[in-house]
């Protein structure tokens, strides 16, 4: 039964949605001049809501500049949004205090891109996994250690990696390591930043393919930040794509690849090289560069370089609508 | 096709690294020509060898501890490796030039992009530095800058990262070299201006006429991009082809795995619901095994993989594969289908 009742299940679910973020906003302030006054901002996140179902796989897409790592970090409260609500089973961790925040940590963790950086040289893979348990007060002797090596097996290494350091391990191990130290803590909710963007492509596939194995058996909740639209279809049931700081489109991962609605969605999904010769494609190529978050152009933030941008799109910032169940776009034009 | 098309012909080429723990023979026996106004891809991941290749090639492997270890690299006739560092250096920049995947580092932040450009141009063609200010203007136009006459003012920090490759092509190109050697360059680029990138490089070819080596680990890009494609791994060309039967038809596992561990955007509608990864990893250079380099992580290995180096056979057409079962695999892989 389990695969239809679970895809049921999660749709009779949707009303409730595990993580809801309610117009987050995150801006870097820029200070110049003698009194290190605010002279500007970086406009990193502005107004980004979506919502993530339990047992949901959501991916996040964009370019550099486009805000994605920023509004992960920004729900972790790896950095603090200046503005908005990030409702984790429907408290605000927003208002939380760092006591508080500590008890959520363990349910929301995260894991990196950079595998060669986020693992501490000096700790054994077993003490670096371990230590969150230690932290959380979860397990400890014997009983950690039987953990420790039960994650090590799940993720594809193996227990008698435990007394060994990172520096001993590849890329595609090490980003392993990574995922057993988020799991540690049998957490509810994963960001994941760009987890595969540093490796090979024959090891990426393995990692990818780990990631949905483990969604499976622990039926994992996970923001997956990415660059690369087509990793993002394999693993996610609904897909967000930023520009700027923004969303300019929201929708089911098949959907959203099958029908793509916002000109900027379109480009990028045909600015994405194909692995096949023979292939002739239109493709859709885009003007310049992405502009400056310190002063973005007014209304809709892609009009710079959309390719059927008209005067009105400069006037107003276009909403998020709804155009098919789950598939909402911003853009006055389509 | 007559010999006299070859621009480039390397041969047997070693690059060899002396490290405390032994030699990492980086680069072990491979060969490949590059015709006039063709484009060669070198595709393979990290430590396959393909950026020591084409550093070889322009003599700018570290010595020590790196050394040309054997082979030859016929540039229209004359072999590189034998050139003096003074004749080198007449060659790079003017003959063959070479673009690199970090726009960021390989400018220079305290000098203008226009000086940058003018330098090469002074020094190769003897111009004035008035006439090469101008001619820098006129490169940056052609890779589709817009206002150049005030661009060749501006310093690299205040460009984006893909008018900086642009900058580093213009500057590739100044001279008119016959080669252009691309090692990654859109590597770090978004996918909106590695596509605007791809069709400059393109367009300028075809203008231009120039060959390039284009060394990359996306399979994506070389479909794109490249007319014949070399594929390495663990130092040496495991298959070499024209694009078309190398994607359509590859023979070696390596190239069948990579190709099929490759997610695409375009399958999406009909979903394939894993990805086909190769297990285990990358070989330690110092520690190759033995036999196909390949042979642990390939699902056809058997032992007499274990045996000995196979060596690159034509299996017709020129496509050459470096599998001593390509043959058998072939047939099995048909009976499937």
């Amino acid at each position: 039964m389990s695969d239809m009742a679970r895809v049921d299940n999660r749709k009779t679910n949707s009303t409730k949605p595990l993580l809801e973020v309610k117009n987050l906003q995150k801006y870097f302030p820029i200070r110049g001049g003698v009194f290190s006054r605010i002279v500007g901002n970086v406009k990193a996140v502005e107004d980004v809501s979506f919502s993530v179902a339990p047992g949901e796989v959501v991916g996040l897409v964009g370019e550099s500049g486009s805000g994605k790592t920023t509004a992960g970090r920004s729900i972790l409260r790896l950095i603090e949004p200046t503005a908005g609500e990030v409702l984790f089973e429907g408290v605000d961790v927003t208002k939380l205090s760092k006591n508080q925040m500590r008890e959520y940590r363990k349910e929301m963790q995260i894991i990196f891109q950079d595998p060669f950086a986020s693992l501490n040289p000096r700790m054994t893979v077993g003490d670096i996994i371990g230590e969150a348990l230690t932290i959380h007060r979860l397990a400890k002797g014997r009983e950690k250690e039987a953990k420790v090596a039960d994650l090590l097996e799940r993720t594809g290494l193996s227990a008698s990696h435990m007394r060994r350091y990172p520096h001993e391990f590849s890329g595609g191990q090490r980003q392993r390591i990574g995922i057993a130290r988020a799991l540690a803590v049998d957490p509810k909710f994963i960001v994941a930043d760009e987890p595969v963007s540093a490796l090979d492509v024959s090891i990426q596939a393995q990692v990818v393919n780990l990631l949905q194995d483990l969604k499976e058996e622990f039926g994992l909740t996970l923001l997956f930040i990415a660059h690369d639209l087509a990793v993002v279809e394999y693993i996610s049931d609904k897909v967000i794509v930023m520009y700027l700081g923004r969303i300019m489109e929201i929708a089911p991962a098949k959907e959203l690849y099958a029908n793509p609605i916002h000109p900027y969605t379109e480009a990028l999904l045909s600015a994405v090289p194909i692995p096949d010769p023979t292939l002739k494609r239109e493709r859709i190529l885009l003007q310049g560069d992405i502009p400056s978050p310190i002063n973005p152009p007014s209304g809709c933030v892609f009009r710079t370089r959309c390719p059927i941008a008209v005067k009105e799109c400069a006037d107003v910032v276009p909403p998020l609508e709804e155009v098919s169940p789950g598939h909402f776009k911003a853009c006055i034009r389509r | 096709m007559a010999k006299s098309e070859k621009l480039l012909d390397v041969r047997g080429l070693k690059t060899y690294f002396d490290t405390d723990e032994g030699t990492v023979k980086a680069v072990d026996g491979v060969s490949f020509h590059i015709d006039k106004g063709e484009t060669l891809a070198v595709v393979g991941e990290s430590g396959s060898g393909k950026s020591v290749t084409s550093l070889s090639i322009m003599r700018l492997i570290p010595t020590p501890p790196g050394r040309i270890a054997g082979g030859e690299m016929l540039f229209n006739g004359q072999d590189l490796v034998k050139k003096t560092e003074r004749e080198m250096r007449q060659i790079r920049g003017n003959d063959i030039s070479m673009i690199f995947q970090e726009p960021m580092t390989s400018l220079n932040p305290v000098y203008t992009v226009g000086d940058q450009i003018a330098e090469a141009i002074v020094l190769h063609q003897g111009k004035s530095q008035k006439q090469a200010m101008k001619m820098a203007a006129e490169m940056l136009e052609l890779v589709g800058i817009p206002e150049p006459a005030k661009r060749v003012r501006n310093y690299p920090h205040q460009m984006s990262g893909g008018m900086r490759q642009r900058v580093m092509i213009a500057m590739a190109l100044s001279c008119g070299p016959q080669l252009l050697i691309a090692d990654e360059p859109t590597t770090a680029l978004d996918v909106t201006i590695q596509a605007q990138i791809l069709e400059l490089m393109k367009k300028l070819q075809n203008e231009i006429g120039m060959s390039i080596l284009f060394i990359t680990h996306d399979l994506g890009v070389v479909a794109e991009i490249a007319d014949r494609v070399v594929v390495m791994y663990a130092g040496r060309a495991v298959e070499e082809g024209n694009v078309v039967p190398i994607f359509t038809k590859p023979k070696m596992p390596y190239t069948m795995g990579l190709l099929n561990s490759v997610p695409r955007v375009d399958k999406a509608a009909v979903h394939q619901e894993r990805l086909e990864a190769i297990p285990g990893n990358v070989p330690n250079p110092l520690y190759l095994p033995e036999g196909c380099a390949f042979h642990p992580r390939c699902k056809f290995a058997v032992d007499q993989c274990k045996v000995a180096i196979p060596d690159l056979v034509d299996s017709g057409n020129g496509h050459m594969v470096r599998c001593i079962r390509w043959d058998e695999i072939q047939t099995k892989q048909a009976v499937v289908a």
